[in-house]
């Protein structure tokens, strides 16, 4: 089991000019950790951070897009795996944040915790290579391949809790930031 | 068909002269037939096909963030379903998501709150209490409204719905 915080370290130091979707507590987090205007955080509704990453990776062909995903979000937008892996977009990746519950909402735990095997649902769903990765030096050593492969690809990771950030969830729906984002984008 | 008062490939042509590349969408038994099948069929467009309603919304507004124009077709069963996802995505984020949605069972030259088909009558005023502009689309003479409708949701940027009120053919 990885502390969230630290495997969002990890990525940071490894990350080049992604694209990255986060929702809910890793927006929270990568927000302190890596300030950046390629972070993209507005996705308004819970579930819906894969789907607002399959807009950006079909817009943007040239760019890799990487999404830290929540459990109890992709459980809230399942059918996203099969849209997802009927465009086939290469510049997707869908990294899942396994934490067993709904931390945002109480930390009451997901249906099944424990016991789904999310990649294999993505696997099912038609992603081309799927990872399940718990140990912290297994995610620094993959993630240059996972960065390099051809996409759709799911990584599952298990994580728990790590430092507590500042909460600042007006930030993380700010239209200002979204527009800084579209702005970046489009000079990248 | 000389006669017939809404054709879809002039719906098709108002979704070019529009800028409009991106088509998500969810089969409508008002428009797939001719409408949808005719997008999937066209090499100037991009049909990306979802599993549930609330998915298109997020997809356009990464097309929007991505630099891409984008309609987003639904029956109105799939807008009710998806009410959350407009206001939390495309209201409160000033997505312009610009959503083309068939209203499955209007009777033909009824103004859609007039319909005897509850789903249908209440479309209008939910769309107006969440303050999302609404144009219909009942015979080729509405058509101009198509790109007004898409000009407008892009330069706010904000929502919008056109809504089908007969099936194209």
């Amino acid at each position: 089991m990885m502390k969230r915080d630290e495997m969002l370290k990890v990525f940071v130091r490894q990350r080049k000019d992604e694209i990255v979707v986060a929702v809910y507590m890793a927006a929270q987090e990568i927000t302190h950790i890596q300030p950046n205007d390629l972070n993209y955080t507005f996705v308004g509704a819970m579930g819906q951070g894969s789907s607002h990453a399959l807009g950006l990776a079909l817009g943007r062909p040239d760019k890799k897009v990487v999404v830290f995903d929540g459990d109890g979000s992709l459980l809230m937008n399942l059918g996203s795996l099969v849209t997802i892996a009927n465009q086939a977009p290469k510049n997707y990746i869908h990294c899942l944040c396994e934490n067993g519950c709904y931390e945002t909402n109480g930390s009451v735990p997901i249906p099944r915790v424990g016991e789904l095997r999310f990649a294999e649902l993505a696997k099912a769903a038609g992603y081309k290579k799927t990872y399940e990765i718990s140990d912290l030096a297994e995610w620094e050593r993959e993630l240059p391949n996972i960065l390099k492969q051809e996409g759709p690809v799911f990584v599952t990771l298990k994580v728990e809790a790590g430092e507590t950030y500042p909460e600042n969830f007006p930030r993380l729906y700010s239209v200002e930031h979204r527009e800084k984002f579209r702005q970046a984008l489009a000079k990248s | 068909m000389a006669d017939y008062p809404l054709t879809a490939d002039k719906i098709k042509q108002e979704f070019k002269r529009a800028g409009i590349h991106f088509v998500v969408a969810l089969p409508d038994r008002v428009t797939s037939h001719h409408l949808l099948k005719g997008l999937i069929a066209d090499p100037d467009f991009k049909v990306v096909q979802v599993c549930k309603e609330d998915e298109g919304i997020s997809i356009c507004s990464g097309l929007y963030a991505a630099g891409h124009k984008s309609v987003f077709m639904m029956q109105y069963t799939g807008f009710l379903d998806s009410i959350n996802a407009i206001r939390g995505v495309a209201v409160e984020g000033h997505f312009p998501v610009c959503m083309v949605v068939g209203l499955l069972g209007k009777e033909p030259d009824v103004a859609p709150t007039q319909s005897k088909k509850y789903g249908v009558k209440i479309i209008e005023p939910i769309l107006d209490v969440m303050g999302i502009a609404h144009q219909l689309i009942e015979r080729d003479a509405d058509l101009p409204k198509i790109g007004q409708a898409i000009e407008k949701s892009f330069g706010g940027p904000a929502p919008s719905a056109i809504l089908i009120g007969r099936e194209p053919r």
